[in-house]
Order: C-alpha cells, then sequence, then structure tokens
C-alpha cells in the first residue's frame, strides 16, 4: 500500500486506521482521530450553521422563520377553508394550483435561506502577507518616506474602470461586484443584498433562488387572494349578505387581508428584480449607481450580456459557481495552520504579541519564533534534487536552538519516513507535521518576546533584510489591528442603523454600509485610514 | 496513481501547506469580466527556476478549463432550465457542469506538479483551495523571506 502517503493527511476518515505510522510524529493526528472537526466549526464569519454543516444562515433567522410562519399559516387557512369550498364548487384545479405554487415558494425560500450566498473565503496568512508586501513596494517606489499602503486598487474590466476596495477582514482585494456583509461578517461574490425575510446574504449563489422565491411568492399571494375573494363572492350569490359571508367563513378575510396588504410589496419587489435581472446589475449597485454616467463620463456596465433575454438566462439558468468555503470539508493539520495565521491576528487584543506572527513569510524573524532552530543554507540547492526533504535537512545547519531534544529527534524521524515514501513526495508531509508540533509548542509555553529579539540577532548572521523593514511592518500591523476594531464598531454601529431602517421601511435591500468603505469612495483612502485611526 | 487523481478535489490540495517556504500567488484577471482567469504575467520570484513557457502555458490551461466551466452553452442553459423546474432537486442526483471542470482542474494540477513543477522544486496549490482567488504556488526549497 504505497499508493500515497499524502493522502493520510488529507482525506481523514478513510485512511485514519493508516495514521498509525504516523502516531509518533504528531500529537494533532490523535486529536483528529478522537474527534472529526469539519470546516464550518471553524469558519470565522457570523453564520450559523445546522444538520453538519449542510445548511447555513446568517446569525439572527427570527425574521426568517417569521416568514416562514406567515407564508405556511396563510397558505394552510386558505387550505382548509378557501380550497375546499373552490373544488366542490367550481374546479379541483385550484387546489392542485395552489399546491404546486405553495411548493415552489417554499422550497425556493428554503433554498436562498439556507444555502451558501457565494461567500468568497478569507485570505491565508501568507496569501495576506503577500498581498501587503506586494502593495507595500509600490508606495515605496513613489516618495521615500513610509506611507500607508493604497487600499484601493484600479482594475479595467472591459474597458471600465472597476475599483476594487480591500477588504480589511478578509486580507483580501474584493473581486468585482462582492461586498462584504456586515451582518455576517463575509464578503459574499456579486452581492445583492443582505435579506433578513429569506435570513441570508443574496449573492451570486443564491440570487436565482431568491428570484423565483420572489415571483412565485407573488403569484402566490395574488392566487391566494384572488381565491379568498372569489369564495366570499359566491357565498353571497347565494342571496346573502357580504357580512353573514364573513360570519360564515372568517379565515377567508383574514387570508384576503393578509394577502392584500402583502402583495403590493411582493409585486414591486418582484418588478424591480426583474428589472435588475434583465440589465444584470445587482441591487447593491443600482442603489449606489455605479453605471450612471456622472460628470460627462460615460459609463455602462460592464458584466451585461449584451442583451434582456442573455442577461435573463445567465443569471437564472446559467452555470452556478460551488461553493467556495467547502463547509462539510475535514479540517485536517495544514488547513487549520493555514486558518490560525489569520484567526490569531483576528483577535487583536496584543497587538505587540501577534504582531511578528502577522507577518508572516515576509520576514525571517515571524517563523523563527515558530522554528525551533534557524537554518543556514549550507550548500546551494541544485534543480535536480531541489525538492526532496532529505536534502534539505541535510542541507542546514542549525543556527539558533529554540527547543531541545524531542524535536531534533522527531526530524530524524520524519526523514527516515522520507526516505521510505515513494512518489508525491514527503514534504508536504514532514513539514506540516513539523510545523503543526511546532504550532502546538508554540501555544503551549507563549513563547516569549526574548525569543524574537534573539532572532533578530540572529538575523544579522544570515544576511537576511534589515531590522529596519521589520520596525516597519511592526508599525502597520498595529495600525492594522486598530483599525480592524474599528472597523469593527463601525459595522456594528451600521449594522444596528440598518436594522432600523429595515424594521421602519420594510425595504429589505440591505447595502453594503461598511462606512469605511464610503469614506474611501474618494481617491484619497490614506485620509480616510487616517480618519477612522 | 490513478487513486490520486480520483481524489476529491479538496483532498487534492490540502496535502501541501508548507507554512515555512517563499509562496508566489498568481492574481485573478478581470479583464473580462468575473469569471475565474488568472494572470499570465511572470511573477518574477519564479526566475530562474521555471521556464516562462511552462508557466504561460499552465495559466491559459487552466483558463481555457475555467472558460469552459463558465461559458455559456445551449446545454447548460437546459440544465440550468431544468434545474429551474425540478425546483433544483436536480442538483441531488447530478452533478453540475462546473463541478465536473473542477475536477479536471485538479487533474491538471495533480499532473503539471508532478511532471513540471514537483522536479524543479515548486508546488502548485488547486485554486478552488484558495477560493478560486489566487493561483498558489510554492518553492518548497526557499525560505519564505528568500
Amino acid at each position: 500500500m504505497t499508493v500515497n502517503h499524502s493522502q493520510v493527511v488529507t482525506r481523514a476518515p478513510a485512511p485514519l486506521p493508516r495514521c498509525s505510522c504516523l502516531a509518533a510524529h504528531s500529537s494533532s493526528v490523535n486529536m483528529a482521530r478522537d474527534k472529526l472537526t469539519r470546516k464550518w466549526e471553524v469558519f470565522q464569519g457570523r453564520n450559523r450553521f445546522y444538520c453538519n454543516g449542510r445548511l447555513m444562515t446568517a446569525p439572527n433567522s427570527g425574521v426568517f422563520l417569521l416568514t416562514v410562519f406567515l407564508i405556511t399559516v396563510t397558505s394552510t387557512l386558505f387550505f382548509i377553508f378557501d380550497c375546499k369550498y373552490l373544488a366542490e364548487n367550481v374546479t379541483i384545479a385550484i387546489p392542485i394550483i395552489g399546491g404546486l405554487l405553495f411548493l415552489f415558494t417554499m422550497s425556493s425560500l428554503l433554498r436562498t435561506g439556507l444555502s451558501d450566498p457565494g461567500i468568497i473565503p478569507r485570505a491565508t496568512s501568507e496569501e495576506a502577507a503577500y498581498v501587503e508586501k506586494q502593495i507595500e513596494v509600490t508606495n515605496s517606489a513613489n516618495s521615500p518616506t513610509f506611507r500607508p499602503p493604497p487600499r484601493t486598487k484600479e482594475v479595467l474590466v472591459k474597458g471600465q474602470t472597476v475599483k476594487l476596495k480591500y477588504c480589511f477582514t478578509c486580507k483580501i482585494f474584493r473581486p468585482p461586484r462582492a461586498s462584504h456583509c456586515s451582518l455576517c461578517d463575509n464578503c459574499v461574490d456579486r452581492f445583492d443584498h443582505h435579506c433578513p425575510w429569506v435570513g441570508n446574504c443574496v449573492g451570486r449563489r443564491n440570487y436565482r433562488f431568491f428570484y423565483m422565491f420572489i415571483v412565485s411568492l407573488a403569484f402566490l399571494a395574488v392566487f391566494i387572494f384572488a381565491c379568498a375573494v372569489a369564495h366570499l363572492i359566491l357565498i353571497t350569490k347565494e342571496d346573502r349578505q357580504f357580512l353573514d359571508a364573513v360570519k360564515e367563513s372568517p379565515p377567508s378575510i383574514i387570508v384576503a387581508i393578509i394577502c392584500f396588504f402583502s402583495v403590493w410589496s411582493i409585486i414591486g419587489l418582484a418588478g424591480f428584480h426583474t428589472y435588475l435581472t434583465t440589465s444584470n446589475q445587482t441591487t447593491n449597485e443600482d442603489i449606489k449607481g455605479s453605471f450612471a454616467s456622472k460628470r460627462g463620463q460615460e459609463s455602462f456596465n460592464p458584466y451585461s450580456q449584451g442583451n434582456v433575454c442573455l442577461n435573463c438566462f445567465h443569471i437564472l439558468c446559467g452555470p452556478v459557481t460551488p461553493s467556495l468555503i467547502d463547509r462539510r470539508g475535514i479540517v485536517t493539520e495544514s488547513y487549520s495552520a493555514e486558518i490560525n495565521g489569520t484567526s490569531t491576528s483576528e483577535a487583536v487584543l496584543a497587538p505587540k504579541y501577534y504582531g511578528p506572527i502577522q507577518n508572516g513569510p515576509q520576514h525571517i524573524t515571524p517563523n523563527s519564533t515558530e522554528l525551533p532552530g534557524i537554518y543556514r543554507q549550507t550548500t546551494e540547492t541544485t534543480e535536480s534534487n531541489a525538492g526532496s526533504v532529505t536534502h534539505l535537512v541535510m542541507s542546514e545547519q542549525p543556527l539558533a536552538v529554540a527547543s531541545s531534544l524531542p524535536k531534533a529527534s522527531v526530524r530524524e524521524d520524519e526523514q527516515h519516513f522520507s526516505n521510505h515514501s515513494p512518489l508525491y513526495n514527503n514534504i508536504p508531509l514532514g513539514k506540516s507535521h513539523s510545523y503543526a508540533d511546532n504550532i502546538n509548542h508554540h501555544c503551549d509555553d507563549k513563547t516569549p518576546p526574548d525569543i524574537t529579539k534573539d532572532a533578530t540577532v540572529k538575523i544579522e548572521d544570515l544576511h537576511l533584510d534589515p531590522v529596519i523593514l521589520q520596525d516597519k511592518s511592526k508599525l502597520d500591523v498595529l495600525k492594522f489591528n486598530d483599525l480592524t476594531v474599528a472597523e469593527k464598531k463601525n459595522s456594528l454601529l451600521s449594522a444596528s442603523r440598518l436594522r432600523l431602517l429595515q424594521d421602519t421601511t420594510m425595504i429589505e435591500s440591505a447595502l453594503d454600509l461598511d462606512s469605511l468603505d464610503d469614506s474611501s469612495l474618494g481617491t484619497n483612502s490614506q485620509a480616510a485610514l487616517m480618519k477612522v485611526v | 496513481m490513478s487513486n490520486h487523481h480520483n481524489g476529491a478535489r479538496t483532498g487534492e490540495t490540502e496535502q501541501m501547506a508548507q507554512p515555512q517556504c517563499l509562496k508566489v500567488f498568481v492574481q485573478r484577471d478581470y479583464s473580462e469580466g468575473t469569471l475565474v482567469k488568472f494572470q499570465t504575467r511572470f511573477p518574477q520570484e519564479l526566475e530562474g527556476r521555471l521556464e516562462r513557457q511552462a508557466f504561460e502555458a499552465t495559466v491559459n490551461r487552466l483558463n481555457a478549463y475555467f472558460a469552459e466551466a463558465e461559458k455559456a452553452t445551449c446545454s447548460t442553459y437546459c440544465e440550468g432550465c431544468l434545474a429551474c423546474l425540478t425546483v433544483h432537486l436536480i442538483y441531488i442526483c447530478k452533478e453540475t457542469h462546473y463541478d465536473k471542470c473542477l475536477k479536471k482542474v485538479s487533474k491538471f494540477i495533480a499532473e503539471q506538479n508532478e511532471r513540471i513543477y514537483e522536479p524543479r522544486g515548486l508546488k502548485l496549490t488547486d485554486p478552488y483551495a484558495r477560493g478560486l482567488r489566487v493561483l498558489e504556488i510554492s518553492c518548497l526549497d526557499r525560505p519564505p523571506n528568500a
């Protein structure tokens, strides 16, 4: 069974028994055997998950339950009282049509509310550090003094300039059309709005369900209203007063009233979304006026497919991206290691402690806090044997050793292991194991800051990048952390404001009221930064 | 070997967290809209380690796969309409066109890794594991600050 050892780490459930050979290497493998963690359990947004990650909703689903309750109760009343009468006196088709409409509406609603709207997973700490480095470079080329890097980026989409904003929470430049939902705390692709009625964001992946829900609900409401009124009229035709008719079938008038009041907003909304669909816009873009010509500048919608029919087809029947957050995937060590980088920087409480880690792969210092030893490259790696861990370990000499014997023995074990293992070699295995160990070790004894100092001294031996750079980035990190706090406060604030708006107006379009964004709409994103800090 | 290829695309990629090495991230190219497309600009960090043509060939091929996944053909529209009519219950028993293409992508990545990247001490990460945001190339034998 030398098929591949790599699978041992990756796909936990099936190959776990095979792990016995590895047990000595890593304590976290043991942990994994005890309890299987799935990715939704370590998900960083504020969403709630049910049925072991199969279903997901926004954090507050009270209004969603109200929607379900209203639709179900109204329809049930209709089916019990009106339908029975109409089926006997008019035609059997009425309950059938009503039933189909109801099923369609409810399944669309559940599908919208309980599926992934198109959440864009957050950047790993390494990717964030890389992006940070890139924008820093472009910045320092222009000016001799240090300035905070720009937080917006302009790209051309089919000849149209689109501004990409940096998301401080997700550590990415948001793709065009994506926006950060402050209630769920995620970036959502093709963000339309956060809809409390369906208890979820409406985005790229569930817009079609949402649209089907709105349209079918409009039909259902009109249908039920018409049937209830018809029922009452048919009763009055039997030579009775209207009041008598109401007395005979009080549920009909209740149903009729509920439908009468809700149908207008639903029809309006269905019309609005039909317009949006035909022009391939999102509510967010429409309200912001993203594609409106302003100040003489010609502007058009670069995402439009060309004509009304194509837009509709593309949005309602086009290919749909699979969920990118892989909720039911199993958390492996490597995955949790990746996440840890970002999640610790999220915790913000002690910037001094988190500072060095967040720098990620930019400098040697952060890694040296995690590495038991710093290694100096003694031989030039050649292409022929590069990529073999054996070579890697052999060619390095420990410069500073922070932890002692047990670690060393682990390394040796790995070496043996890697010698045995066939193709798809070894490196990820060995490396990730030792890394996980290191992480654990690191967490256990909360490495005191003097180790970092130690390492910075050693850096000079390594002929690596100067220390100034590191200070600078530390400063940056400090700012960064403050900013995330401020931003969070802001987003909370705007969230409550939003709630008020929704409660009072019944307009369910929650815009992306990220106040930082709005203030940075102007070209001077730096000013915005300062304001927040 | 085939065993490896058939592995789920997530499993395919998670094996490779090499936290202690240089990583290069190829960003998305939005010039043609929001469909998944990666920039073909050769990253400086890989200079001397990988031939420009090999890199471009990989990225172009990847882009082609994603273009196929998002292409609006008659069959995808029919699939969509059918799904719409069956209240999207069809997806319980049938995997989407996009899913199939993503499988092809992870297969392609594994093959490229084996043939081109691993012998050079590099490793591609399946973009799906990074939320289709970036294409991650790790230099396995270089420390992150190199």
